[in-house]
């Protein structure tokens, strides 16, 4: 298995850097941060003090060393706008966020996997076309929009929740809903699937042979083995639902780190975007890579490979 | 001995694969609702200038926020107007234009990207297949809405532009299920059929295997349109996309939350035409997949 | 007939299609005795896997079963709730099946898997359940059978996933074993070896045997008695001696004649082959389901046929010695 750690560390690593370098360079698109970072007012002798200041006279790649090596002792420079160390500025935001991450993963796969396992232990039930439709509603929410939704129905009519901020545990009820239902479909289609393929397997007909009862051969033999997809599918949820909680924090005024970004792009914060897209795309990746290796753990014909 | 009219010797007839399709197809009535419906929105889009009973940029401070009919309006604005007076239906109308473009051209980007690099990668395999892997990764990880709200909010955010970010961040998926789907199609027998009798690569590609895993392209087409279209209406509503007073329906929501206290249909008229559109396209590449695909379904 | 310990009879099972009922089994009967090996030979399709799924209640949901009797020593299978069957499943009555690669849990170690049986069963400990599964995986000839408890399925092969699948059979000394072809997945040296290894164990166990073939070769070397389906239908049964001397149902001969035999067959002629394709069974069936196959078919084949034989060897066919006199028939 340890080779197999290390030949998927070496890729993460690469993907890491190569993101790396876009989410730098992606910010050159402009042609001239100097003139973004000062306004649309700035006079041409403020745009080169700028320029001077933050060394964007020198080339790009030199920029670009510079940058990542900073960033990889955990300095990515001071933002703009808070006029502080974008590092510390990520790092107490990202508090939110994880939570918000969390919570709805968590609330994402404690509905979907037995919404999933119960259809598929009675396709074409009531509970299975329940399920259906809630993953295709699911699919097709704007989720800014059922965010609203519950915002108007829970907080304004009535008065059940707090409708925005991120003082109590109560003020992230419904952002995890927002977040987690956007992971669901997909988990729900999977663990469905899965358990379809593997009830339906020689295995647990062997099971069923043995005089194993229903509730063993469904939970010890057959989710053990539909399980094993599920894991890795819900890290790279979870990645997603991090870069994707910019909408559900911009929703409910939740000061995380989405927030931050969107923040931060209106206010042409560069330092502060770049960090962030890289800092996004590093939770991906680092959850994608454990989910690998816990794939391979939980799947004997890995481990042994 | 055998005898015809015997029940037991009847010729097991079968229809013929088009007529199954079609018979599966007039059978889903998943896919049969989400053709009728974005057909009907794609007739509303063409057709918006004769459609809006109003013009939508057309504001009017006199009457600003009036309740839509079935809340005590008149039926002078159907579905009331917004906070500048501007006529909610006929902005609906224009919106579908918005998202049915976007959705359609920036699908059709990422569809020429995507496919491009998956075929290459499935059919040559190998080293090409490694490179396109890594760049399906290294695209993974970027986080699409943030990326797309920098990159907009730096270029400025116009329908071009939009279009133009969106269909670069979602050619994931094809190159994905393009990439899987050839390299089923190229172990076949007529592939290496084709190979033998010395067929150029580009024809191959063209003859063999592309209209092999065309069923496939056509349902990915579907699901990222949808996609796009969702994409599209958050970075509107997140103020970094379609630039007002173009209409869109993201946008519309955006404007109304403002309002969302006193008028929530504000809020709800333009995102429940968004949920249903986005339904409509998803039951549609859903059907088309369980249409064309039979067995991978339960 | 103290000695009996499975009959069935008059065993129909059905399935509902879109297009209407298929009546996949259509009244067989059969009895087995203890110690004695049935051989169940038909072509794929003909019902012989579902009947034995039939008699361990492991039968789809959709699937009905009608029968006038299915005992099982002294329980009635027909009036049998799913706690009883479960409690004689993998117990009393064990089955083995055709795909060693894929019949095990790819999760599971070898050990969890044949432990597990016994404990489902017997009030044992662990450490028990282990020395068990040792003592028969030695007994199914795999050696360093203590080291084998900790691998997992994928690094076996298909032989000694077969043989442990046997062991996880053998677990708790059923009196039924049922081996569904058991050998048709596996390489020809590795059939022979396992084969061998079922004979014995059934002689060393006292246990019956359904073993379930396509294969008469299969047949003639290990079972006592067999029956013979065709489309859902026992269209012969007997002694197996009996029935390779004198194949009476047009079928059977048919079948032998596909298979070589060393000094009956002639060194460079064709071997025999049945033409045409099995018949669809959806929607009534009446008369002899090989009519539409069968070089002797008469108009009176379409109506029910009569038993002919003795009780140790019937078979159904309009002709009294199942045409065996008339000459014609396609080699």
């Amino acid at each position: 298995m340890l080779p197999f750690i290390l030949k998927r560390l070496g890729l993460a690593l690469l993907v890491a850097f190569t993101v790396s370098f876009i989410s730098f360079s992606l910010l050159f698109l402009s042609g001239d941060p100097a003139a973004a970072l000062a306004g649309e007012t700035a006079s041409g002798e403020d745009i080169e003090a700028i320029r001077r200041i933050y060394g964007f006279d020198r080339p790009m790649l030199v920029q670009y060393g510079d940058w990542l090596f900073s960033a990889l002792r955990g300095d990515f420079g001071e933002s703009y706008y808070f006029k502080l160390p974008v590092a510390s500025l990520i790092a107490e935001r990202l508090q939110v966020t994880m939570t918000l991450g969390v919570c709805g993963i968590l609330f994402a796969l404690l509905t979907a996997v037995p919404l999933g396992v119960v259809a598929a232990i009675r396709p074409n039930s009531l509970t299975d076309r329940v399920a259906l439709f809630l993953s295709v509603a699911g699919q097709a929410m704007p989720s800014f929009w059922f965010g609203l939704i519950l915002i108007v129905v829970f907080a304004i009519q009535l008065g059940l929740l707090p409708p925005s901020g991120a003082a109590t545990w109560r003020h992230f009820i419904m952002p995890t809903i927002v977040l987690g239902y956007y992971a669901m479909p997909a988990i729900m289609r999977l663990t469905r699937a899965g358990m379809l393929d593997v009830l339906g397997s020689d295995y647990i007909r062997t099971a069923r042979a043995k005089g194993a009862g229903e509730t063993r051969v469904l939970f010890k033999h057959a989710l053990r083995n539909a399980i094993i997809p599920v894991v890795s599918l819900a890290a790279v949820q979870m990645g997603f639902m991090l870069g994707g909680s910019i909408v559900v924090e911009s929703v409910f005024a939740l000061h995380g780190a989405g927030y931050l970004a969107w923040e931060s792009i209106a206010r042409n914060d560069l330092p502060t975007v770049q960090a962030l897209i890289l800092v996004f795309s590093m939770f991906y990746i680092v959850f994608t890579f454990l989910a690998d290796v816990l794939n391979a753990w939980l799947d004997p014909r890995m481990r042994s490979a | 001995m055998t005898d015809a009219t015997d029940p037991l010797s009847r010729e097991i007839e079968g229809p013929s694969p088009r007529q199954m399709l079609r018979a599966r197809a007039l059978k889903h009535k998943a896919l049969i609702f989400g053709m009728t419906v974005v057909l009907l929105l794609v007739l509303v889009a063409l057709f918006a200038p004769l459609l809006a009973p109003h013009d939508p940029y057309a504001q009017s401070l006199m009457n600003r926020m009036v309740k839509p009919v079935f809340m005590g309006g008149t039926w002078e604005h159907p579905l009331g107007t917004d906070h500048l007076g501007r006529d909610y239906l006929s902005r609906l109308i224009y919106g579908a234009r918005v998202s049915l473009l976007i959705g359609a051209v920036a699908a059709l980007i990422s569809g020429v990207i995507g496919t491009a690099m998956g075929v290459a990668a499935g059919y040559f395999g190998g080293k090409v297949d490694a490179v396109v892997t890594f760049l399906i990764n290294v695209r993974l990880a970027m986080p699409v809405v943030l990326v797309a709200l920098a990159v907009v909010a730096i270029l400025g955010g116009s329908l071009t532009v939009v279009i133009c970010v969106l269909g670069l961040l979602l050619w994931d998926r094809f190159a994905v299920v393009m990439r899987a789907s050839t390299l089923q199609v190229r172990r076949r027998d007529y592939v290496a059929a084709a190979q033998v009798i010395g067929a150029s690569t580009p024809r191959i590609v063209l003859t063999e295997i592309m209209p092999n895993i065309f069923n496939n392209l056509i349902v990915v087409v579907t699901l990222e349109m949808a996609h796009a279209i969702l994409l599209e209406a958050a970075l509107s509503f997140l103020g970094l996309g379609v630039q007002p007073p173009t209409p869109s329906w993201g946008l519309m929501v955006s404007e109304g939350k403002n309002m969302m206290l006193f008028e929530p249909w504000l809020v709800l008229i333009p995102g429940a035409v968004l949920f249903v559109l986005v339904l409509a396209i998803n039951l549609m590449g859903d059907g088309l997949r369980d249409v064309t695909a039979p067995e991978g379904r339960s | 007939m103290s000695d009996t310990i499975l009959s069935v009879k008059n065993l129909t099972l059905d399935i509902p299609m879109g297009s209407g009922t298929l009546h996949a089994v259509r009244g067989i009967d059969f009895e087995l005795k203890r110690g004695e090996t049935l051989s169940i030979v038909g072509e794929s399709g003909s019902g012989k896997s579902l009947t034995s799924l039939a008699v361990m209640g492991l039968l789809g949901k959709s699937i009905t079963r009608q029968a006038d009797e299915m005992r099982f020593e002294d329980v009635d299978l027909l009036k049998a709730n799913r706690r009883v069957m479960r409690s004689l499943r993998g117990n009393r009555m064990a089955m083995i099946f055709q795909e060693p690669m894929t019949s095990l849990n790819p999760a599971y170690t070898i050990g969890d898997q044949l432990a597990e049986t016994l404990r489902l069963h017997r009030k044992v400990s662990n450490a028990q359940a282990r020395a068990r599964a040792i003592e028969l995986l030695e007994k199914v000839g795999i050696t360093a059978a203590e080291s084998r408890l900790n691998q997992y399925p994928h690094q076996l092969s298909g032989g000694l996933r077969q043989r442990v699948m046997i062991a996880l059979a053998l677990m708790c000394e059923p009196d039924l074993l049922i081996a569904d072809e058991p050998t048709t997945a596996l390489d020809v040296t590795i059939q022979a070896q396992i084969l061998r290894l079922l004979v014995d164990l059934t002689r060393e166990m006292n246990m019956a045997m359904i073993l379930i073939t396509h294969d008469l070769g299969v047949v003639a070397r290990v079972a006592d008695k067999v029956a013979v389906m065709y489309a859902g239908e026992l269209v012969e049964t007997g002694p197996s001696t009996e029935v390779f001397a004198r194949p009476s149902h047009p079928y059977t001969r048919g079948l032998l004649r596909c298979i070589p035999q060393p000094g009956k067959t002639e060194r460079g002629a064709p071997l025999g082959t049945i033409p045409g394709i099995v018949p669809s069974l959806i929607g009534e069936v009446t008369g002899c389901a090989f009519r539409t196959r069968c070089p002797h078919a008469r108009p009176e084949c379409r109506a029910p046929i009569p038993e002919r034989g003795d009780a140790s060897h019937a078979f159904r066919c309009i002709h009294p010695d199942g045409a065996l006199s008339q000459e014609g028939e396609v080699a």
